[in-house]
């Protein structure tokens, strides 16, 4: 390594350049090849699984490939105006963007309101940031087991809850009606702690005698939260509508552990079809078409989350 | 703090006659973080109370809220009936390559992309911040012909149906590298202009100088990488078929495909898939927490 230590830059400039073994030296020893030589690796990967793959699905989603093998060729935009056309991809539109909205407040309020509730020195505080926290640590697909039995239309818990109150037993994820708004229910709990981590660092940030001046001239409680505390919170809220925005329009797991996209396709949602196009039907061109098209999506949705949000957004200098 | 504890000043010309306030002997907050609380808890509990329960119990309408004795068995006949030792020690190798491969290679290229003037320098990271915005779904497929490509021609190590396949693509993260490359800037330059001078090469002067430095930021890369890498679905479903290689949430969901109707088995079954994972969280809890909470913060 010893090789790599640089002389001044000036002295450098200043040797002559002849003879190939000061050439060597001088490739050796200069930035760039350090430089690469500290990159190569970790950017080998990124382009070769992520760089390269981004436009290699943008060449097939203008083929007509299948994974099983077969000559692919170019047919034009056809995928694209199959898309358009297909039925289903407009009812996992639907389904995708009536999660998102859905979700993304939903998770967004249970987080704000138990941070704030939380925000305090109070006893068991502990036990309420734990309950809250552990959420984060279970994976989509052990929470889906969970509320697949709680919900069960049969033996169910919240299906008995239901009656005690003198509800009837629901079908759930078994109803096309119902199946989607269970899917929010799980994954609202499933970020629930996520929100809370959140929301609880950005009210870290909010000054405590601001909130005292406001009480001081007579702002009761719930007028100091919105006009102070609620403004200081919105990078945070910015941020959060974005981040579970973007992993709502890429809702999957649940979907595939609990209903499959069913019941009648009632929980279809993009991903869901896109996945079925790519690795059970095999069509690798309709497949990319899907995926740009959903990532088409997720792009004008962020910009025009950031271009609303700022505008609403107070960022302290 | 103390000198505010004043009594509530009195706006002039609109007396307010003192209230008699009812006051509760603890914090009214309590009264709704409780029920929140056992809302959040809930589904786990019942599913512990499920999980040792005989099929019987489980399967009683109206619920049967207490199990008469706990079934432990429930557990070993999951144990018998899928590979959960083999599937843990799949997740655990997976993870803990990506987090070591990520903190390696992201240190790497962070501090050369932070430090160092190289041909190309702009133009890659670009390329990689490009990469960063793109949804996992769309490079899927090519990632998948990738992956199977390398597997047949050249590293059979990392071809689909093996678990290099689920390490391989995730070795390095544009966010890792993003990540380090804007806290490695954050550092202050001397140390490392002096070291330098002292004659230490550049890779010296990372590990020896930068790392220690920036042991924070690598503590929040390893523990998201670590998360994201346990709680992977998408991708072991694509590229694992073989029940030997599957990760624990890809082994889990096979198992609930199998045993979709013995209730008890699944949920026993579900408890040893996430408590092993809930207890590294609550004994790092401090730096998970303290990652999402840093995702957060820089982000607004």
């Amino acid at each position: 390594m010893t090789a790599t230590i640089l002389p001044p830059r000036d002295q450098r400039r200043a040797r002559p350049g002849s003879g190939a073994r000061a050439a060597h030296h001088r490739v050796l020893s200069s930035e760039h090849f350090t430089g690469w030589a500290f990159v190569t690796p970790g950017v080998a990967i990124i382009i070769l699984f992520g760089a390269v793959p981004i436009v290699w699905s943008a060449l097939l989603s203008f083929q007509n490939r299948s994974s099983l093998g077969g000559a692919s060729k170019f047919v034009g935009v056809a995928n694209y105006s199959k898309l358009v056309h297909d039925p289903v991809v407009a009812q996992a539109i639907q389904h995708t963007l009536i999660y998102t909205v859905l979700f993304v407040p939903g998770a967004m309020v249970a987080g704000l309101f138990l941070a704030v509730a939380m925000n305090r020195k109070i006893r068991l505080l502990w036990l309420y940031r734990t309950a809250a926290y552990a959420t984060m640590a279970i994976s989509t697909i052990s929470e889906a087991i969970v509320f697949i039995w709680l919900f069960d239309p049969s033996y169910g818990i919240v299906n008995y809850l239901l009656n005690s109150v003198g509800i009837p037993s629901q079908q759930w994820l078994n109803s096309p009606s119902e199946a989607l708004y269970v899917i929010v229910i799980m994954t609202i709990w499933g970020w629930t702690g996520f929100a809370v981590v959140v929301y609880l660092a950005a009210l870290q940030g909010v000054p405590q005698p601001l909130l005292e001046a406001a009480a001081l001239d007579g702002a009761g409680p719930w007028k100091t939260f919105r006009k102070i505390t609620l403004p200081l919170l919105s990078p945070a809220s910015l941020f959060l509508a974005v981040w579970l925005t973007i992993n709502a329009l890429q809702l999957f797991d649940e979907v595939w552990l609990s209903t499959q996209g069913g019941p009648l396709n009632a929980t279809t949602v993009l991903v869901y079809y896109l996945y079925e196009q790519a690795f059970q039907n095999f069509t690798f061109g309709y497949a990319s078409a899907i995926a740009y098209f959903l990532f088409l999506i997720i792009a004008v949705v962020t910009v025009i989350q950031f271009r609303v949000g700022r505008r609403y957004t107070h960022y302290r200098s | 703090m103390t000198a505010i504890q004043a009594p509530r000043p009195v706006r002039a010309g609109a007396p307010v006659p003192p209230r008699r306030r009812w006051r509760l002997p603890f914090s009214p907050w309590h009264l709704v973080l409780i029920p929140a609380t056992i809302v959040l808890i809930f589904p786990f509990l019942w599913l512990l109370v499920t999980s040792v329960e005989t099929i019987g119990e489980a399967l009683h309408f109206p619920p049967i809220l207490t199990p008469h004795v706990f079934k432990f068995g429930n557990y070993a006949a999951a144990l018998r009936a899928g590979p959960f030792g083999r599937w843990f020690a799949n997740s655990v190798i997976v993870a803990v390559a990506t987090v070591a491969c990520n903190l390696v290679l992201c240190s790497l290229a962070g501090y050369a992309f932070a430090r160092f003037r190289f041909l190309g320098r702009t133009v890659l990271f670009g390329v990689i911040m490009a990469t960063l915005m793109v949804p996992f779904q769309v490079t899927m497929i090519p990632q998948f012909i990738i992956t199977k490509w390398l597997g047949i021609h050249v590293l059979a190590g990392v071809g689909i149906n093996h678990i290099g396949a689920l390490i391989l693509p995730n070795a390095a993260t544009a966010f890792g590298i993003f990540f380090l490359r804007q806290f490695f800037r954050t550092l202050p330059l001397e140390y490392e202009e002096s070291a330098r001078v002292d004659g230490a090469s550049r890779l010296t002067v990372l590990v020896r100088i930068v790392l220690p430095l920036a042991t924070p930021a690598l503590a929040t890369l390893a523990a998201l990488t670590f998360l994201d890498s346990w709680n992977n679905f998408l991708w072991p479903l694509i590229a694992v078929t073989s029940t030997s290689q599957m990760t624990l949430p890809l082994g889990l969901s096979t198992f609930q495909g199998a045993h979709m109707t013995e209730t008890t088995l699944l949920m026993a079954a579900n408890v040893m898939s996430l408590a092993p994972m809930l207890v590294i969280f609550f004994l790092a809890q401090r730096y998970f927490i303290r990652s999402v909470a840093a995702t957060g913060l820089a982000g607004t």
